[in-house]
């Protein structure tokens, strides 16, 4: 096969199977420090939340995991995880029932319980300065993509992909090179049903901006500025905004941000598992089909990198309930 | 001109005072714009500022009210079932207006305002009768984003103060306050409480010495006994969740001792 050579940055082999560990770990020492006794966080995809379960299992910090109750039927055996780490899970039942949901129940625990509550925002999104602390954990994945691709290639990647949801791996991955101007980044958000249908998660490619949970930024939302629902196969891209980060990113054309469809995605997942072995997440999957698109484009000297943000096997059993439709 | 009231900030602080000159303490119902259909707005707001209201807090529903407890979580929710919009409110106030006597806050979260578009909203919300905004997700850092546009329009930018706020903040916001200085009595989001903070006595006085406006608390408060014990402490009350309540059942009788307990005795 002709085109790039294509190299994956492994998130999915981190502990707990994400790049969500990076920023939790982070934040919990954080919270130790500031003498926090208990940890607040959402989640959408369970990823966060079971990343958030194990360092506080691990520092011995309370944990109250807010998850919308959509997502807790998708997602069971997270939720199964997050309780074995000994998490509470609180389902959240109202509007779409998913992350944006989760994330309004968790902001409202925590002005509850702030004097002794941290809260671990799980994407490069909220009040300052979350977008940005989130981004600088996250970082470490563009740091290692850059040395070790140095180490191997003895030059910088020509593109980059990342899949984007809140947008927490792309930011990662992107921020070290952003300077890099002979590097291509793109972003990949979820186009569910497709950008002209009502069922998707594109921010970027079909909102516009408002402001949501502290951030200016890209938004789902209808003309009288009610936030609409998001809408992905994949749990952890479901958010109707996007990082302002990212937001700004778009705005000066540094990264070029596109969608792929479920089903696209789907395609991805199985692409991936039957020809290198690893089951990648859903989300990863977004990256996988567009980096597929961008590689005929490129030549055989050039080299390209994928986020591959996290592992599958959470989603193994919706992409078996999704090919059986 | 129906009649001759100039609405804005200058309006709300004279009300505001005068209540306070006469003995009595401020006494702020909130209402959620649209609970009930659009056509029961203007009657509620006519009945709440004759029984006696001094200023009515106009909510505006929003998908997602991060600020709001249950109670006005689900009136939104009704709301917007309603079709209701910022737009919508504003049309009806641009006709109905006139019948209400009390001085009118909105209460909405930015996003509704910005997609609007700020100079449009201001200029609307003028003609409106609008008389001053409460933006419960718009820190102060960011105010600039609408502030200057309230000023020259002459309505009030109220800023809300948390119990665990430090001193140099609580200071910094109820200097920057118009109209009243809105105290949050409670950790947390609105709606009806039993018991409040040990402490929210000191802090309340604390703010009464950094403010030049009225301070009024809020979140929580659901009885007359709250209403009496709150005015001992600042100079009136917002009370939100149980009106909502209230209104639903009808219970005028509940809702006109709430307003009395604000009364001098």
């Amino acid at each position: 096969m002709a085109g790039p050579k294509i190299y994956f940055k492994r998130e999915d082999l981190n502990h707990t199977g994400a790049h969500k560990i990076n920023n939790t770990i982070g934040q919990a020492l954080l919270a130790e420090r500031m003498g926090k006794k208990k940890v607040v966080a959402e989640t959408g995809a369970g990823q966060h939340g079971v990343a958030t379960a194990t360092v506080c299992a691990l520092l011995n910090l309370e944990c109250i995991i807010f998850m919308g109750a959509e997502d807790i039927r998708r997602q069971k055996l997270n939720v199964f995880r997050m309780e074995l780490l000994g998490a509470r899970v609180e389902s959240v039942d109202q509007g779409s029932a998913t992350l944006k949901d989760a994330v309004n129940e968790a902001l409202r625990y925590w002005v509850t319980n702030v004097e002794d509550t941290h809260y671990i925002m799980g994407s490069v999104l909220g009040p300052h300065p979350f977008p940005k602390m989130v981004r600088d954990f996250q970082s470490i994945i563009g740091k290692e993509t850059k040395t070790q691709l140095l180490e191997k290639e003895h030059k910088l990647p020509d593109a980059v992909v990342a899949c984007v949801g809140g947008g927490s791996n792309a930011m990662g991955m992107f921020y070290p090179f952003i300077e890099d101007h002979d590097v291509k980044l793109y972003g990949v958000e979820a186009a569910g049903s497709g950008v002209n249908t009502e069922r998707h998660a594109a921010t970027l490619t079909k909102g516009s901006v408002g402001i949501l949970h502290g951030s200016m930024m890209y938004l789902l939302q209808s003309e009288a500025g009610q936030i609409q629902e998001a809408h992905s196969i994949s749990a952890g891209l479901d958010y109707p905004g996007v990082g302002p980060e990212h937001s700004h990113l778009k705005d000066i054309e540094r990264v070029q941000y596109s969608s792929v469809t479920d089903e696209e995605a789907l395609e991805a997942f199985q692409l991936l598992s039957k020809t290198e072995g690893i089951i990648p997440a859903l989300e990863s999957s977004h990256a996988v089909a567009e980096a597929v698109k961008i590689a005929q484009t490129m030549s055989k000297e050039e080299s390209l990198v994928i986020c591959l943000s996290g592992r599958g096997d959470k989603d193994v059993e919706s992409v078996k309930d999704a090919l059986n439709q | 001109m129906r009649n001759t009231i100039t609405h804005g900030r200058e309006y709300l602080e004279t009300t505001l005072n005068q209540t306070l000159s006469q003995g009595n303490k401020i006494f702020v119902p909130y209402v959620m714009a649209g609970d009930g259909g659009l056509d029961q707005l203007i009657p509620n707001l006519k009945f709440l500022s004759e029984e006696g209201a001094t200023a009515i807090e106009l909510g505006i529903p929003f998908s997602d009210p991060v600020a709001d407890g249950p109670t006005i979580q689900e009136a939104g929710k009704r709301a917007l079932e309603q079709n209701v919009t910022l737009k919508s409110v504003i049309e009806l106030l641009k006709q109905e207006r006139y019948q209400i006597d009390a001085p009118i806050i909105f209460m909405t979260y930015i996003n509704p305002i910005f997609k609007y578009g700020i100079e449009n909203f201001i200029k609307d919300a003028q003609e409106a009768g609008v008389d001053g905004l409460i933006i419960p997700d718009l820190p102060f850092e960011q105010q600039v984003l609408i502030s200057n546009h309230l000023n020259e329009a002459g309505i009030a930018l109220i800023q809300l103060v948390s119990l665990t706020s430090s001193k140099k903040r609580i200071k910094q916001l109820a200097e920057a306050s118009q109209g009243f200085t809105y105290a949050i009595t409670v950790n947390g989001i609105t709606g009806a409480r039993s018991n409040f903070a040990k402490d929210l006595e000191a802090h309340l006085s604390q703010l009464q010495e950094f403010s030049s406006a009225p301070v009024l608390a809020g979140f929580g408060i659901s009885s007359p006994e709250h209403v009496e014990q709150m005015g001992n402490m600042a100079d009136g009350v917002i009370v939100g969740s149980k009106i909502i309540e209230l209104l639903q059942d009808n219970d005028t009788d509940s809702i006109k001792r709430l307003i009395e307990s604000s009364k001098a005795k």
